[in-house]
């Protein structure tokens, strides 16, 4: 079973990333930008076939490797 | 007195910490990641570089390699263990040290010498130190100290920062800060202060020809602090 997660940066954490990212976006001409913020993106296969128990999964995957938790959030966006 | 410096896939400055561990008078043991038991050691050291490629996020890989499980019992039952650069960013990812290190602030790889402010010395690593100031190297993308408001409250009441960006004259100000760190800070230890993870790279100034000797002060009053 495929489970997707991503990681994003707490509100909190400066992202210089996403600031020159929106400043580049800005200069192409896309003026109507507020804000953006960068990530992280992860697809999955596991082994488990039960959805609940596969999120479990992935989900103690993120709090122990895929994200720190200093800085950044993580959610299960889909399993199929 | 012995010290191990630990290699991980991707290190680069394991072998020059390796010189001046000796030229100080460690007997320095080079131990690989793979392996499970750290020898017999005063000083166990993460070397600088760019472990398993930064990949996910600098450090990260390295600090869930077999050998740390050993460093971080050994840090835990009071062993003193440095990280220098790299070795403060899987420091932090092993949570032995509080806190994160995010990109350089202006999203430039910086290379050059600094100055730092040595902030505790109630400490094995900067007790004696002769010098406030010390003349440093640095060679990071992501040595941009972040912690919580409650990390920081925590860390400066237990007087964890270590050494702070400062210029030579030891003033801590925002324009001595070369990548975004907090507070100017370059160094923190872990509560008990036998852990300590700083950007700065002492093992690249122990030679008057090549860089300077302010890392030179450093290993020899370490070693006499271990003794």
């Amino acid at each position: 079973m495929k489970v997707s997660a991503i990681i994003t940066l707490k509100k909190d954490v400066l992202d210089p990333q996403g600031k020159v990212i929106h400043q580049a976006l800005n200069g192409m001409g896309f003026d109507d930008v507020n804000e953006v913020r960068q990530g992280k993106y992860f697809e999955i296969d596991v082994k488990e076939n039960d959805p609940k128990k596969a999120k479990e999964i992935v989900e103690n995957m993120c709090s122990k490797l895929l994200a720190n938790l200093v800085i950044e959030n993580y959610k299960i966006i889909e399993t199929q | 007195m012995k010290s191990s410096v630990i290699t991980f896939p991707g290190s680069n400055c394991d072998r020059d910490m390796d010189v001046a561990l000796k030229k100080f008078g460690f007997k320095n043991k080079m131990i690989w990641h793979a392996d499970v038991e750290l020898p017999k050691s005063d000083l166990v050291v993460l070397p600088g570089g760019f472990s398993y490629g930064d990949y996910l996020r600098c450090g990260s890989m390295a600090s869930k390699s077999k050998i740390m499980e050993s460093v971080i019992d050994f840090a835990k039952s009071g062993g003193m263990v440095m990280g220098i650069c790299n070795g403060f960013q899987i420091l932090v990812e092993t949570g032995l040290v509080p806190g994160v290190l995010l990109r350089n602030k202006y999203l430039e790889f910086i290379c050059k010498n600094v100055f730092v402010k040595i902030n505790d010395k109630q400490n094995k690593y900067f007790k004696n130190v002769d010098n406030e100031i010390l003349e440093f190297h640095i060679a990071h993308n992501e040595g941009n100290y972040f912690c919580t408001e409650d990390q920081l409250k925590e860390i400066e009441d237990n007087n964890q920062i270590a050494v702070n960006y400062c210029d030579q004259n030891g003033k801590i100000d925002e324009q001595f800060n070369p990548n975004g760190s907090i507070k100017n800070i370059a160094g923190v230890f872990n509560k008990e202060k036998n852990v300590l993870g700083m950007m700065p790279h002492p093992e690249r100034m122990i030679d008057s020809s090549l860089s300077g000797e302010d890392g030179s002060l450093f290993f020899k009053n370490l070693i006499n602090n271990l003794k």
